[in-house]
């Protein structure tokens, strides 16, 4: 393995680590907030804050990581994208700020208005379609070159059928991950009443994400046919994406193993997702950034692996006391620890 | 919009971001490190008073964590945004300093992740403190590794530059940069000094406002001692910062201290204005800026006439200057007479007047933070790469800078409004009484029980 292909590798990792984490973050915000559009508040507020609580900085940290990684790898990511990116990547820093400074306002701070429910539950949804973009970019066609500088075109993008295909997918998936993941929470937690509500979700969830995800092989095959057949070449994965995603289904449904259902679920958007960024090799935007040709130079690369190597070293025993402590702590989960700050 | 006008409208959006991200990035740095040792002096006197002092900081520190984070996010990427040509080749270079901070960064949030909600959960108090450990030393090391990537735009090297190319990369060189030392000291100094002069702030106001209580006695004395130990070393640190300038930098020094002239016997200028070129109303003190820079009366002392007029950076500068040391010589003063004061039992330390002059050291300090950050970074100008590369060819193309710069202002407007109003209602709403008696009913209740 290349010092580039292991650079992707590892970014990539991370990125899957934060739209796993960060899903089921969005995803509890809104389910909240229609909980509380329905007058079903009472039923979800405690199970979310209980798994939110802890973890909600560690979900950011994610998306840190892999931008200031990208750049550290490729440092060229810096020039094409950051001119392109400017107003939409703005605007998803925005909604990101807000959302997390309202979600520490109000629960350390007791500010409890509606106003800011809705206002969280509404940007979880505003962020994953304003962050997706950058996924939609990287196919080629939405940015040109003026005088050797690169321009995001915005009416191709957003008169593209593909873009709004990728929104669709980034906010069934949300939507989805966060349903599966808090059903099995709530089973845990052995709130019924909770457990019920966010199975239905889980189960209604599916359906969007299918039809997205099919949209988008369609929509590629015209846009990018490069990428689309490197993307049918690795037909197997999708495929055995697929069979996990029924599996996730039938366990919901016939009620039994969610934790079972939710690791499906996990390792089918492991497949999906580095499904994808495998055929997206070697681009990073399509046709003018490879991963070599933007690739630094060997001894920064050397010396980022190295650092790399031992903050995973103090990094993974920190995150498994995290969950030890909160996620597989059955008592914390049922509400029969008082850990109040 | 030109170029010139994207140039423009980066720089202000920088500073505005950076500009609102330091007050909570120094109180993020400077409070875990107070409540470290207010939870470790009240399990070592086994006084409630001083856990109670960490848990409350620690609730508030909660709220300022956020919005640094946020903030913190934001200035990642607007680096990459606003100065790509820059974070192109910046990331050549200076990627791994960048790279541990995200490290540190984990490190802080999973631990205060946990410290926050296990106040309750170990019998021992000591495993609680253990937590604490890793978030002060991640809150600190982010700013460490952040300040080395600041001190290398300042005093660039570990590359060959070859007819514009970089070669030779050597990323370990790049972070030990001569400036890095006093950078970093001084960054680490004046966030703890400021985090103390804060919570002092605090605890002096709570005293003004009807609550009399031991408790923000204790917090005053406390914070006041810790204030004193950080002043002084920031004062000792700034010299030595004034020392490297003069070295390695002269031009910032020369432009803080308005000296225009090379020369020996060179004197320190205080206060006044400038107009036409012409220094007005300023405090001389002679041979001082030779003694500061060298530490000898007669020593010469670089002036701005030695550089061609296109790299002299502005020379507003020296107001900042000016108005930082003023404010950290006032603290030390003011933080000295009240602990004298306090164990010789003078009564001005208690009166009215001179706790209001505490209340206002907080503010002061965290705009002492600012004024220091300006100095240093229009100090630069014109360069973003101090001798490489210059600021106009760094900054992006992009022509919506304009309206990003409104997006962000009323962004930042509303956190600052929103952060003030949360933590003044959170500790007003919950007075210390008012928790004392809860703690007390809460621990009869538990004895009842078992």
């Amino acid at each position: 393995m290349t010092l580039e292909i292991l650079g992707i590798t590892v970014l990539w990792l991370f990125l899957f680590g934060y739209v796993i984490l960060a899903s089921i973050d969005f995803g509890a915000g809104f389910f909240n907030a229609y909980g509380m559009l329905t007058g079903k508040e009472h039923i979800l507020s405690s199970v979310i804050e209980r798994y939110l609580n802890p973890v909600w900085e560690v979900t950011n940290v994610f998306l840190v990581f892999f931008f200031v990684g990208i750049i550290g790898f490729f440092p060229k990511t810096a020039y094409y994208y950051g001119t392109s990116l400017l107003v939409p990547v703005s605007i998803g820093l925005v909604l990101l700020s807000i959302r997390g400074s309202y979600y520490a306002f109000t629960t350390y701070g007791g500010l409890k208005q509606k106003i800011f429910t809705y206002l969280y539950g509404l940007t979880g949804l505003f962020i994953p379609a304003s962050l997706s973009i950058v996924l939609t970019i990287s196919e080629g066609g939405f940015v040109r070159m003026e005088n050797t500088r690169p321009v995001l075109d915005y009416w191709a993008l957003f008169t593209s059928p593909l873009t709004w295909s990728i929104v669709v997918l980034s906010l069934a998936a949300v939507l989805y991950i966060s349903a599966v993941f808090l059903t099995w929470y709530a089973d845990r937690a052995n709130d019924q009443l909770a457990f019920d509500l966010l199975r239905k979700y889980a189960l209604f969830w599916s359906v969007p994400l299918l039809i997205a995800a099919a949209g988008i092989i369609v929509e590629l095959r015209k846009h990018n046919p490069e990428h689309f057949n490197h993307l049918v070449s690795l037909w197997w994965m999708f495929g055995l994406s697929l069979l996990l995603f029924v599996g996730t289904g039938y366990l919901i449904w016939t009620r039994r193993s969610y934790k079972f259902a939710f690791w499906l679920l996990f390792w089918q958007f492991f497949l999906a997702f580095f499904g994808y960024g495998i055929s997206h090799y070697p681009y990073l935007l399509y046709p003018y950034l490879s991963i070599y040709a933007s690739f630094t130079n060997q001894s920064m690369a050397i010396s980022l692996v190295i650092v790399f190597i031992l903050g995973l070293g103090i990094l993974i025993p920190s995150l498994y006391l995290l969950l030890k402590l909160f996620l597989f702590n059955e008592k914390y989960i049922q509400g029969k620890k008082n850990n109040h700050a | 919009m030109g170029n010139e006008e994207s140039v423009f409208f980066s720089r202000v959006l920088t500073e505005m971001t950076l500009s609102f991200h330091i007050i909570y990035a120094t109180i993020g740095v400077g409070i875990p490190l107070m409540i470290l040792i207010a939870q470790w002096v009240g399990i070592k006197k086994q006084d409630d008073h001083y856990i109670l002092l960490a848990r409350r900081w620690t609730r508030g520190y909660a709220i300022t964590v956020a919005v640094g984070v946020v903030t913190g996010t934001i200035i990642g990427l607007q680096l990459s945004l606003l100065w790509p040509e820059f974070m192109t080749l910046g990331g050549q270079i200076i990627a791994l300093p960048l790279f541990m901070e995200t490290f540190a960064f984990f490190i802080e949030a999973i631990f205060l992740g946990i410290y926050l909600y296990t106040w309750d959960r170990f019998k021992n108090q000591k495993r609680h403190l253990l937590l604490l450990i890793p978030v002060a030393l991640g809150a600190s090391f982010s700013a460490v590794f952040i300040t080395i990537v600041n001190a290398f735009m300042n005093s660039p090297r570990g590359f060959d530059f070859v007819g514009g190319q970089i070669r030779n990369v050597n990323p370990v060189l790049a972070m030990f940069t001569l400036s890095m030392p006093t950078k970093v000291a001084h960054v680490l100094g004046t966030a703890y000094m400021t985090a103390a002069f804060l919570l002092a702030s605090i605890a002096a106001f709570r005293l003004l406002k009807r609550s009399n209580h031991i408790y923000h006695k204790k917090a005053l004395f406390f914070t006041m001692k810790i204030g004193l130990t950080f002043s002084i070393a920031t004062a000792l640190l700034g010299d030595f910062s004034g020392k490297y300038l003069a070295h390695y930098q002269p031009e910032k020094l020369a432009a803080a201290e308005w000296h225009f002239e090379t020369g020996g016997g060179a004197p320190l200028l205080m206060y006044g204005t400038i107009q036409d070129g012409k220094v007005k109303n300023a405090i001389k003190i002679p041979f001082a800026l030779s003694i500061l820079a060298h530490d000898l009366p007669g020593a010469t002392v670089t002036g701005l006439d030695e550089f061609p007029q296109d790299e002299i950076p502005p020379l507003y500068i020296h107001y900042m200057f000016d108005l930082m040391v003023t404010i950290g010589m006032l603290m030390v003063v003011l933080s000295l007479l009240y602990v004298m004061g306090i164990r010789r039992k003078w009564k001005f330390v208690l009166s009215k007047w001179f706790k209001w002059f505490i209340v206002l050291g907080g503010p002061l300090s965290l705009l002492a933070i600012e004024f220091g950050w300006w100095l240093d970074e229009v100090g630069r100008q014109p360069w973003i790469l101090r001798g490489f590369m210059r600021t106009t060819d760094a900054a992006t193309t992009s022509g919506q800078v304009n309206m990003m710069l409104i997006l962000f202002a009323g962004l930042y407007l509303v956190l600052a409004i929103g952060s003030v109003t949360v933590l003044s209602r959170m500790f007003r709403n919950y007075t210390i009484e008012q928790e004392l008696t809860d703690r007390n009913l809460e621990r009869e209740g538990a004895a009842y029980d078992s």
